[in-house]
């Protein structure tokens, strides 16, 4: 991976930054010995590392804002990081970089039901989040599948989603206010408890911007009182254009499940042999949720047992207990674990209009054949939101370039079919240089605008999202 | 990405700025017309015209989107829409009655300001359903962002920039939607006789329930509960509503035109249509909104509704001195939240801030993104805050 070169100045002046650092913040916060920042020389994608210069853990917003002070006064890079689950290198160190850690600010600074948000520190994780207000009945909605883990930080940074996002948005959706902390150690509050933020939408464009243009120390997120119930159906067919055909049928009939997951023969066969959960042996299964009171589930469970009963489903199961459900979902829940034990994969994450979904699975069968290479699919049918799972042997030489040109291949599939290169796990390294398959360069330098003026030096979180070549006279000229 | 059917009137139109930019000439936008009383009064010499852009490029109910130029009839979407049983999420607001206006609203319009109905307080906002957009930026220069599938992280996120600039970033020309099916049925919990912090209250208690409310209004000792879904779904929630609200106050469920009729009402803030005197719009927190009312109405006349659960207040008062908003700014400070303009005349207008004037590092960085896509100012100069 082409990263830029190190800036001799902030090489030459190590010592004197992370000594003002020290200074800066309590005993223990920053961490500079090199076998202690090899902790942080990737993130989840850990094809590519890199150990940085140091690492500050700050305890608070004030703490932040005295580290991106000294960055900016010697010009050294910073990248922020969350809980490091980053899957496209978006918290991927550069060798004269701070990494600048908040996880150590994971409290609850306000819980108001009467007003439906809660306030948290950015490194508190996503499940966290919901595990402070479910008790009282309550949850927050986003849910990507490293919840446990992930950080709300590195939600924003990426506006993640996740299964339920089909009817409850993703986070750009949930996030009404933000604590920003810019490259030249200003604090921002950007928005708040209220439903519009006066002036230009600047909450917009930082949810999503992968850490870019500022560092967000809180959030205010909207929560949402939980639905009755709950339950999923599980559908299997005899072909993957029959079963795209039945989600977009299910959708015009007015029914809006809480999520719609699709899984291939492939992923179905490992899944089933991983966690039992008596999955149907098909070509294609949709497992379907719905939510409400148990009537209302019926309710609309029956119709969308009769919308695909038109398609020939080869089984339906409708769960009839928790214990059922639980099953259906377990399958679905372990896929990555599962392929994991057959062979070294590849996740990509692009999404497509759900109407291109029999072409794209088909192309992706023939991409499959001639690069000698198995895939199984596994996505969130309501959105087309896609993760094709490449399989290949980590100690075969050459079979990861294989693999990538490979994957390379379907994203830019995505874009051609009207649809985009990331749904949900970012630019980041991974994909930057395709960046120029869905936007041309005016669309690019657009966005490289927004940069400008949030974070005219070029210091955060660099050589992420845009072409490295497009970036490079805006890096240098900083 | 999007398709510009619309090619020929966008390469128009993207001519027509760098002209403008060039000649450092100021333009209007206009699409339908009938919300050019709204933000300050635009300085420019002459008005663009998006009608050209009219038109949907694409429509796919079973992936509930819709892309469409700019330019089109808000009417025409939605009956476009309603044609396959589907709506904008969002509700947005017709203008027409409150400011007096004649026309046709566009869709291009309605993105500009983020216009976002009652709907909003469930269904997110105008902003929430954009999921990609074209424009034209002040140099001239035709910009996509965004595309038209619902989860989309691949770069930042200008789409949500520029929903709500006012046309001072770029001229839309075309935009995609997320849709979403229109319900069987809908019904709406109508509580009597409720002061407004009781109101407001029973608002919360009703949007902190399971049961989806999607929307949520007081005024006039009125008090609207709205559910919407499947027709078994509403004969569940509708007195399940009514019964975990009793300690508020006596619910009754009315269903139909009659429900809609309602809801139109506070969506197009129907209580202070065809009267004299200037309207504010506020968004602050719910339970802020009855005490910051109330101490408002210590110091003057002033009329309030509420929407959005109570996070919405509209404010009427009287058109003379400041409009009020010497008195409205120094509340909304003390508690967060910001207060808008929305009717008032020319002079008032020019004299007072109708936006709420940005913190100095906000305003400054909100110039600065000004100039990154306007840098001689040409776009509806005068309208938007700073």
């Amino acid at each position: 991976m082409e990263m830029p070169e190190p800036n001799p100045h902030v090489m030459a002046n190590r010592d004197e930054i992370i000594a003002r650092l020290e200074t800066a913040l309590p005993d223990g916060a920053v961490i500079s010995a090199l076998e202690a920042v090899r902790v942080y020389e990737c993130d989840a994608l850990s094809a590519y590392r890199c150990p940085p210069l140091a690492v500050a853990l700050p305890g608070s917003t004030e703490e932040v804002a005295a580290v991106l002070k000294i960055c900016h006064e010697f010009g050294a890079p910073v990248v922020p990081r969350g809980s490091g689950t980053s899957l496209a290198g978006g918290a991927l160190p550069t060798a004269d970089c701070v990494i600048l850690g908040v996880a150590k600010m994971n409290r609850v600074l306000e819980t108001d039901y009467d007003n439906r948000f809660i306030r948290v520190e950015t490194g508190r994780t996503n499940l966290s989040v919901t595990g402070a207000v479910e008790a009282d009945g309550f949850f927050y909605a986003p849910d990507p599948s490293s919840q446990l883990a992930c950080a709300i930080a590195g939600n924003i940074a990426m506006n993640s989603g996740g299964a339920h996002c089909l009817k409850y948005g993703v986070t750009t959706n949930n996030l009404m206010g933000v604590k920003l902390v810019t490259m030249a150690g200003e604090v921002l509050e950007i928005g708040g408890p209220w439903l519009d933020a006066g002036g230009l939408d600047l909450l917009g464009v930082v949810c999503g911007s992968e850490g870019q243009l500022g560092v967000v120390t809180e959030a205010t997120l909207r929560i949402l009182a939980k639905p009755e119930g709950a339950r999923p159906i599980l559908m299997g067919f005899d072909e993957s254009e029959v079963a795209g055909a039945c989600v977009s049928d299910i959708i015009r009939a007015g029914v809006l499940p809480v999520a719609i997951e699709f899984m291939d023969r492939p992923c179905i066969r490992a899944c089933e042999a991983f966690a039992h959960a008596g999955y149907p042996d098909v070509e294609a299964l949709l497992i379907v949720e719905v939510e409400g009171s148990e009537d209302e589930i019926d309710d609309q469970l029956a119709k969308i047992k009769e919308i695909a009963a038109r398609h020939s489903p080869r089984e339906m199961r409708e769960s009839r207990s928790a214990e059922e459900s639980a099953l259906i979902w377990k399958g679905r829940k372990a896929a990555f674990g599962a392929m994991g034990q057959i062979a070294d994969y590849m996740c990509l994450d692009g999404t497509i209009p759900v109407s291109a979904l029999p072409k794209v699975l088909g192309r992706i069968g023939e991409m499959s054949r001639s690069y000698g290479l198995d895939v199984a699919n596994v996505f969130h049918a309501g959105d087309g939101n896609m993760h094709p799972l490449i399989l290949f042997d980590a100690n075969k030489p050459g079979d990861l370039e294989l693999c990538e040109e490979f994957g390379a291949e379907v994203l830019k599939l995505c874009v051609e079919v009207g649809g985009c290169l990331t749904g949900e796990h970012g630019v980041g390294v991974e994909k930057r240089d395709l960046m120029l398959h869905q936007y041309d360069p005016a669309d690019l330098e657009a966005q490289m605008r927004v940069k400008d003026a949030f974070d005219p030096h070029w210091l955060l979180n660099p050589a992420k999202v845009f072409p490295i070549r497009l970036t490079a006279q805006r890096r240098e000229a900083a | 990405m999007l398709n510009a059917v619309y090619s020929g009137a966008e390469a128009a139109l993207a001519e027509e700025l760098r002209a403008a930019h060039d000649e450092g000439a100021p333009v209007e936008i206009v699409g339908g017309g009938t919300r050019r009383a709204l933000g300050q009064p635009v300085q420019a010499a002459r008005a663009l015209s998006t009608s050209a852009l009219s038109g949907i490029s694409l429509y796919e109910p079973g992936a509930l989107t819709l892309v469409v130029g700019a330019g089109t009839p808000l009417a025409d979407v939605e009956a476009a829409l309603e044609a396959e049983g589907q709506r904008l999420p969002f509700e947005p607001m017709d203008h027409r009655g409150l400011l007096g206006s004649a026309g046709e609203p566009t869709i291009g319009g309605v993105a500009a300001i983020n216009n976002s109905g009652p709907r909003r307080v469930q269904a997110g906002a105008c902003r929430d359903a954009m999921l990609g957009v074209r424009f034209v930026d002040g140099r001239g220069e035709v910009i996509r962002n965004g595309g038209r599938v619902m989860k989309n992280v691949t770069g930042y996120d200008l789409v949500k920039l520029m929903a709500g600039s006012w046309g001072v970033l770029g001229v839309l020309t075309e935009i995609a939607f997320k849709v979403l099916p229109a319900p069987e049925a809908a019904a709406t919990i109508v509580i009597e006789g409720l002061d407004d912090a009781a109101g407001v209250a029973a608002l919360s208690a009703a949007l902190g329930s399971p049961w989806d409310v999607n929307g949520a209004a007081h005024g006039a000792g009125r008090t609207l509960i709205r559910v919407e879904g499947f027709e078994k779904q509403i004969a569940h929630r509708a007195p399940a509503l009514v019964d975990a609200l009793k300690a508020h106050g006596t619910g009754e469920i009315v269903t139909g035109a009659a429900s809609d009729a309602l809801w139109r009402g506070v969506r197009d803030v129907e209580a202070f249509q065809g009267r004299e005197g200037a309207v504010w719009r506020l968004s602050v927190k719910p339970s802020d909104a009855p005490p910051l009312v109330a101490s408002l109405r210590a110091k003057g006349d002033f009329e309030a509704v509420y929407d959005w659960g109570g996070g919405l207040v509209w404010l009427f008062t009287p058109e003379a001195g400041d409009a009020g908003a010497g008195a409205i700014r120094a509340e909304t400070r003390a508690r967060g939240g910001h207060a808008t303009l929305v009717r008032a005349g020319a002079s008032t207008r020019a004299a007072v801030d109708v936006f709420e004037p940005a913190p100095a590092a906000i305003g400054a960085l909100e110039a600065r993104l000004r100039a990154a896509f306007d840098p001689k100012s040409i776009l509806n100069p005068g309208r938007m805050r700073g």
